[in-house]
This record gives C-alpha cells, structure tokens and sequence, in this order.
C-alpha cells in the first residue's frame, strides 16, 4: 500500500512539472499576434502599391501580405525596430513613416534646425548693421526748425485749398 | 536743435564676423545643393525607349540564379536579348501572363535571349510559391530595396521592359504582355545586331 501511495505521489509530481514547462514554454503558451499588434507596427509603414496610405489602413493585396509578414515576425519575437530595420532593407526606406536617420535624410531631418538658426544669425546681422549704419527709424535726423517750417507750410497750402 | 542717435564705437563687422558669414553662407548653400540633388535623384526620370537600360544588380532567388550564379548585373548580359518582366505575387493581372512567359522563354531561351523576373514588393515566401505554381524557371529575384523598380520608374506590376544587345530599351510595355508583343519584339531584336 505505502509503494502505490509514492508511485501515485511520484506521478502526481511529475504531472506537475510537465503542466508547468507546458505553460511556460514559447510556441505552445504564447497568445496569438492580435490585430492590434500587427496594426501598432505596420501604421508606421506605407504601402508599396497606393501612395500616402497607411499599412494598417491600406485594402490591397499586397498590404494584407505585408501585415502577415509582420503577423509572422511578432510572434517569432521580433522588435518594432527589427521588423522596421528589416522592411527598409528589403522594401527601400521609402515604406517608413519616419526616414531613418542616415545618408541623405540626415539633410530631411536637419535642414529645418540648421535652416532656423542660419536665418536667425543672418536677421541678428540685419538688425545690427541697419543700427550701426543709422538707417534705424530711431537714427533719424530730427531738425526742429525744418520741422516746424514743413508743418507751417503743409497749413498753408491747406489753408489756399 | 538736431538728434542724433551716433552708430555705437566698435560697430563695423569685424574680421571674425565676416569669416564667419562666409562660413554660414556655404553651409546655407551646402545645404541648398544637397536638397536638389536629393530632389534630382528622386525625380529621376523615367527610361524610354531608346535609352540606355540603367544599371542594376540581382541577387537571384535560391533555384532562380542566371547560369548558377547567385548574383549577376545587367551588363553581364550584354549582348544578349534581356526580356525584364516585372511582378508580383499579389498581383491578379501578372497571372495572365506568368504561363505565356514561361513558354517564350522554353522558346526562346537557346537563342540568346535571357528572361528576368523581378519581383517588386513582394513577400519572399509567396513570390517563391508563385513561381512554383507556374512551373516559372526563368532566373527570377526580389527588388531588394525597390532599387530596380525605381530605377525604371515602374508605374506598376506587370511591367515589361525589351532590352536589345546594345544594351538600350527597345520597348516598354504597361499590363501583361501577349504573344505577338513578345515574339515580335524578340525577333525584331535579335535581327539586330549589337
């Protein structure tokens, strides 16, 4: 009696720990990719066919090819970053949101700053040479007698009309 | 009684300053230059025919090589008849002329004529069961990066390019192409010399 209580208590521990490497193991406990997975990635890809649309929103064929290779991708483990580097790879940088920042589109991703900051020196070196060469409204001549001798004469010719 | 507000002592643009202007101009213009040929290369110009076929370079799909090369450029090709067949798996009309492709080239292939297949934005995997379902043996690759397709400026798949021995485009057809589009073009460039 006492052998069949251990072997009952060795099978029961043993079905234990089959349960738990079950439950634990990739593949077999892992959820499937969800809709909104795929979509989280692919709203940040273009599609290759239609212009300007969205991967996650886009109907054609290719799209929906496209959003089960990311499908496929997700599940094995793959990062954003990973599946992004991968479709630039294979597909031209052109299906990213966002340009990566390398090669020419280091110009895309600077030229606003650099542009700003050029312009701004250059309206600094305006400002400061009208100053210095005193064609600054508040550098103008103020000649009191010529003054007042204009404002008489514009009364008169007011005065004769 | 006159004012006047006197420039400040020590105002004239002093000798770092102007090297410094010089210095943002030519970045200011750098930036411009790269701009533009950035817009240039873009832009590029679709090739028609009578100009030279661009560059390109395929690395074959496993099984697809050109004469059990893994990889080969369009010069190598020189010479020979180039029929330069753009598609795509998800793509309805390609299927109207994946089997008339497949027979031309079985037709035309000892005659100095060599087919390519690109296959342009596609998924490797149903690219490869494409050319299976079609018993396509032709030397066939993806359009890594879209390089191939940009080049030729496609407007979409199918998209068929003749290219004579001289290297030069003899014809360029939008849709799938019939019999008697291929056979004519085919003879017409192999009559050529090159």
């Amino acid at each position: 009696m006492k052998t069949i209580n251990y072997v009952l208590r060795f099978a029961f521990y043993v079905l234990l720990f089959l349960a738990i490497v079950w439950l634990v193991t990739p593949g077999v406990a892992q959820e499937p990719v969800t809709d909104d997975e795929v979509n989280d990635v692919a709203k940040d890809l273009y599609c290759p066919v239609c212009e300007s649309t969205p991967l996650d929103t886009c109907p054609t064929q290719a799209c929906a090819d496209w959003r089960e290779l990311i499908r496929t991708q997700l599940s094995e483990g793959q990062s954003k970053e990973e599946i992004y580097d991968y479709f630039a790879r294979q597909y031209g940088d052109g299906v990213l949101a966002a340009p990566p920042r390398r090669g020419f589109n280091l110009v895309l991703w600077f030229f606003p700053v650099a542009a700003v900051l050029v312009g701004g020196f250059f309206f600094s070196r305006f400002l400061r040479n009208l100053r210095a060469t005193g064609n600054s409204p508040a550098a103008v001549v103020v000649d009191e007698p010529e003054r007042e001798a204009y404002i008489d004469r514009v009364e008169q010719e007011l005065q004769e009309r | 009684m006159s004012e006047t507000i006197q420039p400040a002592a020590g105002a004239s643009p002093s000798r770092s300053i102007q090297w410094s202007t010089v210095l943002l101009w030519a970045a200011l213009l750098g930036l411009l230059a790269l701009l533009g040929w950035g817009l240039i290369n873009t832009t590029a110009a679709r090739p028609e025919a009578g100009e030279a076929a661009p560059a390109f370079t395929m690395e074959f799909f496993d099984g697809y090589g050109w004469e059990e090369r893994p990889a080969a450029d369009l010069a190598d090709l020189k010479g020979k008849v180039v029929v330069l067949n753009f598609w795509a798996a998800w793509c309805v009309e390609c299927r109207i002329e994946a089997d008339l492709l497949e027979a031309s080239w079985r037709k035309y292939r000892d005659q100095g004529v060599v087919f390519l297949g690109i296959a342009y934005a596609d998924v490797e995997p149903n690219s490869l069961a494409y050319l299976e379902e079609f018993n396509i043996t032709y030397p066939n690759a993806p359009d890594l990066g879209t390089t191939i397709s940009r080049k030729y400026e496609i407007t979409g798949v199918p998209e068929t390019f003749f290219i004579g021995k001289d290297g030069h485009i003899a014809d360029v057809r939008i849709g799938p192409v019939n019999e008697s589009v291929l056979d004519g073009n085919i003879a017409r460039l192999l009559a050529e010399g090159g």
